[in-house]
């Protein structure tokens, strides 16, 4: 025992540090968070090359590799920002006209339900009281009229927070008794990360590219029995609308889920970020928690069900602010005790954060003095995002060698890239993956930042994926996108 | 405590007016306002629009300016990346050069986290080995706060208490410090050593002597500094003095200086800012291991802090300075606040040193009074009967006697006998005169009633 701390140095002179690769938690050193990963650091690379003036063959870095949608220009929701003004410094309710009424009396109810009418007092752990109350409000509209109660919904340091909350309820055992967690592949790094770093067992399931991406219960099933060999698994990661495929489930199959999660006896954890964010015709979000209690009982009073909600994302934009919330059905009362001291390790999640979410599940209604200006932002946002969802599997289905499916949802387009043997060849040789090398060329020639696929575990010989956000403005994406299928010409003909 | 939650939650009726909580070190939250500069700046990034009006002084423009110019898509609604918004961890490395001389630190060696125990919790995440038969250990000082100890124990990791002198004015004494590490030795994998300072509950602050002793202690055992410093602008006895962690590591020179690995916390949620609700902190390393930063870096970049606590760091890193336009009205505010409050711990003070049966270290700094409470043996019994902490039950019946909600020192660990109150000396002083007479009143008849 403590070897290390007998390991006295001698003589006084650079003696090893306690914190090395060797000595530190095995677990952090699994985990590799793709959206933020090596290409991303050579984005910022260039960034800084290009500001102290070395010349390259583009003029700016496009970072569309991450749903920023602010980031990329797209504004935010003056109600919004305005009655958070008012929160931050409530001086301003008392000025004249620079804020409309119902902005100001929603700031007011707001601090009122603040310790020391203030956003900079805690919060307890759960998040406030009142917001809560008009999230779960939010949600029994949004779901037709299933109840919530408020009482299991948790303020959250945006969605990653509850979801790896939740994950380290669920992650226990050793050997094959230890957890597994399935998540579709292609997938968002940040649940892999989150698995390396509990050191829980990766389950993959892999959504159906030939019917735009939609999950497959044989599929699920083949996961889950494969995993049973050597884990526990435990729990059911969906992310709808998803990421970064874009597709919305119908809601046969998420009825389809929900019946093999209870066979299963799986904890369903349910994503739903972009839950807005709703283009192809056709399609239709519905809400895990809905279609559950539809169900009926059999399903309702038994499925154990996570639902994860944000700020960043849908119309809003605001990621900024690690606003989130999750809601928890059928949790074990001991392991929802045990939850709530989790959260507490984290104090609370940001107020304005959560002072942000009670606006976005409250907006203004009709009749409201900021009620036309809402609908108007939040409609040009949304439809923005439709016709660039549109505008990008167009252009990019014209390049031969690359298809797009169709991007029903979220912010990403998902297209599959053929790459040349000469290309793959020189990749193995450079010890990267084809499609790694493919998206570190593309940006070394155009300053266009993608994600290779490779990070979201899909894996093919010569066909790669990559993950491109849609939320440049129309224009600017129309140039990216133009640029893409250039670079994609050039590309394929250099190493044919 | 969960009873007392519970009582003070569904807002018990009982012969006072209305509840008074002292419990929590949340400045705010008792009352205390914010500082008008941060609000002022956080307004005008929230809303821009307000740039462009004189309702703002020039400095409190400029600063949003640059900030939000910063900002990917000028929005305070874009994520930032590692370590933050770039002018804000400039500007805490320059606050940490003026603080403790020296070269400004590397920004690679900040990072930003919501709040500090969030960025401990990932600086125990790269330390602690959670599974397996050799569990890592960090002491822990008795008593702590309790939010780093559960955070710690959710990795796994244990932790072995080192007892504060409550004699010496609660501080730290090597001896122990030695006992508790032979001990850990045979319980764990100690890895690392926690302080805090200025304390939390007790408000010691640690001399500079003190501070080389450990850092000595430290170089010799092998153990990595974790300190907790979030409490560094709140010192209020007039001999007395906050020095960091690193400076007096820096003046030690090699082989301490360029050897021992230290990670000081800081937080936006204490001192003059009080922003506890926007989850602003920040942690620096030094002498870690270039390729374990590299770890620290995907951790840190999971969370990275919402843009209002990065935007009350930056005032914090860097408040008005004497000829900005905001300077006089900053100055005026700290000043008050740090008269009302030093005002507060001499009150306490005078009232506690009068009152029999209840005797408190001297309150050096910090948020809290933690005073030792003598409870007769009519008292122990009773809580015994009740299933009870004998300081929880004298809590419980505080609350419900006479509406004050503090915290027992059963929660932050105590020598065995002995049993302590805490509540926080960082609320408005018309709210600690109301509970010291509460507190009079009640501990006058509780003692009574149990002689």
């Amino acid at each position: 025992l403590a070897n290390r701390v007998e390991k006295m140095s001698e003589n006084g002179i650079s003696r090893p540090k306690v914190l090395t690769l060797d000595t530190m938690n095995p677990t952090v050193k699994m985990v590799e968070y793709a959206v933020r990963g090596p290409i991303v650091q050579r984005a910022v690379e260039l960034e800084k090359e290009l500001s102290e003036g070395i010349e390259k063959p583009f003029t700016e870095v496009i970072k569309a590799n991450i749903g920023d949608a602010q980031a990329m220009g797209q504004q935010p929701i003056t109600f919004f920002r305005q009655v958070l003004a008012l929160c931050s410094y409530p001086e301003l309710l008392n000025l004249d006209n620079t804020f409309p009424e119902d902005a100001k009396n929603r700031a007011r109810l707001i601090l009122q339900s603040c310790g020391g009418s203030s956003l900079g007092a805690y919060s307890p752990s759960q998040g406030i009281d009142y917001v809560r109350q008009d999230v779960a409000n939010y949600i029994e509209r949004r779901d037709g009229g299933v109840p919530c109660d408020p009482d299991n919904i948790y303020l959250t340091t945006g969605a990653s927070d509850g979801i790896t909350t939740i994950l380290k309820l669920l992650v226990c055992g050793q050997g094959i008794d230890r957890t597994g967690v399935m998540i579709s592949i292609p997938q968002y790094p940040l649940y892999s990360a989150a698995l390396a770093e509990l050191g829980a067992v990766q389950i993959n399931y892999f959504l159906n590219e030939d019917n735009c991406w939609s999950m497959d219960i044989q599929e699920l099933q083949r996961a889950v029995n494969e995993a049973r060999q050597h884990c526990h698994p435990r729990a059911l990661c969906i992310i709808n609308p998803g990421n970064p495929t874009g597709q919305v489930q119908s809601r046969d199959c998420i009825e389809d889920v929900i019946r093999f999660a209870a066979k299963e006896r799986l904890f369903l954890m349910a994503d739903e970020v972009y839950q807005d964010n709703v283009y192809a015709e056709g399609c239709k979000f519905h809400s895990f928690k809905k279609v559950l209690f539809e169900m009926g009982p059999e399903y309702s009073e038994t499925v154990e069900l996570a639902s994860f909600h944000s700020t960043s994302k849908c119309y809003m934009g605001e990621c900024g602010f690690r606003g989130g919330y999750m809601e928890v059905i059928n949790m074990d009362d001991d392991v929802k005790s045990q939850l709530t001291k989790l959260v507490s390790v984290r104090l609370c999640s940001p107020v304005p954060g959560q002072a942000l979410m009670d606006l976005v599940v409250n907006p203004p209604q009709p009749g409201e003095p900021s009620y036309n200006c809402f609908i108007k932002e939040r409609t040009a946002t949304l439809s923005a995002l439709a016709e660039k969802a549109k505008l990008t599997e167009k252009i990019l289905n014209t390049v031969p060698g690359i298809r797009c499916n169709p991007v029903q949802g979220a912010m990403y387009s998902f297209p599959c890239i053929t790459i040349p043997d000469k290309a793959i060849k020189e990749a193995l040789e450079k010890g990267q993956q084809p499609d790694m090398f493919y998206c570190m060329t593309m940006l070394e020639e155009t300053g266009i930042c993608l994600v290779p696929g490779s990070g979201f575990g899909q894996k093919r010989i010569n066909e790669g994926f990559v993950v491109m956000t849609i939320l440049p403005p129309i224009d600017k994406l129309t140039i990216l996108l133009n640029k893409v299928k250039e670079f994609h010409q050039r590309f394929t003909k250099q190493y044919s | 405590m969960t009873k007392l939650h519970c009582i003070f939650m569904q807002g018990v009726k009982k012969p006072f007016r209305e509840v008074i909580d002292v419990a929590w070190g949340d400045a705010q939250g008792a009352g205390i306002k914010p500082l008008t500069f941060v609000r002022q700046v956080l307004a005008a990034c929230l809303y821009p629009q307000l740039l462009d009006s004189n309702r703002l002084p020039t400095d409190v423009k400029q600063k949003a300016r640059g900030l939000l110019s910063e900002c990917h898509g000028g929005s305070m609604g874009s994520y930032t990346d590692l370590p933050g918004i770039p002018q804000v961890a400039r500007e805490i490395s320059e606050y940490i050069a003026r603080r403790d001389g020296g070269d400004p630190p590397k920004t690679g060696n900040i990072f930003i986290s919501p709040g500090s125990q969030w960025a401990l919790q990932n600086i125990l995440n790269l330390l602690v080995h959670g599974h397996g038969e050799v569990r890592s250990g960090v002491l822990t000082p008795i008593p702590c706060h309790v939010t780093t100890i559960e955070s710690l124990h959710s990795l796994g990791g244990v932790s072995v208490p080192y007892y504060l002198s409550e004699e010496h004015g609660w501080e730290l004494q090597m001896e122990e410090l030695n006992r508790a590490l032979e001990y850990a030795k045979q319980v764990c994998a100690p890895v690392a050593l926690y302080v805090v300072n200025p304390g939390n509950p007790p408000g010691h602050v640690q001399s500079k002597k003190s501070i080389q002793d450990v850092i000595r202690f430290a170089l010799e055992k092998r153990l990595f500094l974790l300190v907790d410093e979030v409490y560094q602008d709140c010192v209020y006895a007039d001999n007395v003095e906050f020095v960091s962690y690193k400076k007096v590591l820096a003046e030690m020179g090699p082989p301490f200086s360029d050897t021992v690995e230290l990670a000081s916390f800081h937080s936006a949620s204490k001192g003059f800012l009080g922003e506890a609700g926007l989850r602003g902190g920040y942690v620096e390393l030094v002498n870690m291991d270039p390729d374990v930063i590299k770890y620290a870096c995907t951790i840190f970049s999971k969370d990275t802090a919402p843009t209002p606590g990065q935007i009350a760091l930056s005032v914090l890193a860097n408040p008005p300075r004497l000829g900005d336009p905001s300077y006089p009205l900053y100055e005026m505010e700290t000043q008050q606040m740090q008269t009302m409050i030093k005002a507060n711990v001499r009150r306490v003070h005078e009232v506690l040193d009068s009152l029999p049966g209840i005797s408190c270290q001297p309150v050096e700094g910090g948020a809290f009074a933690f005073p030792r409470v003598d409870l007769p043996p009519k008292a122990l019994q009773k809580a015994k009967e009740m299933g009870m902490e004998p300081d929880t039950f004298y809590c419980l019946r505080l609350l419900e006697e006479s509406g004050a909600f503090i915290t027992p020192g059963c929660e932050y660990g105590q020598k065995e006998g002995t049993y302590h109150i805490r509540f926080c000396i960082r609320s408005p002083g018309d709210v600690i005169e109301d509970f010291l007479g509460r507190l009079v009143t009640f501990h006058t008849q509780f003692m009574k009633e149990f002689s």
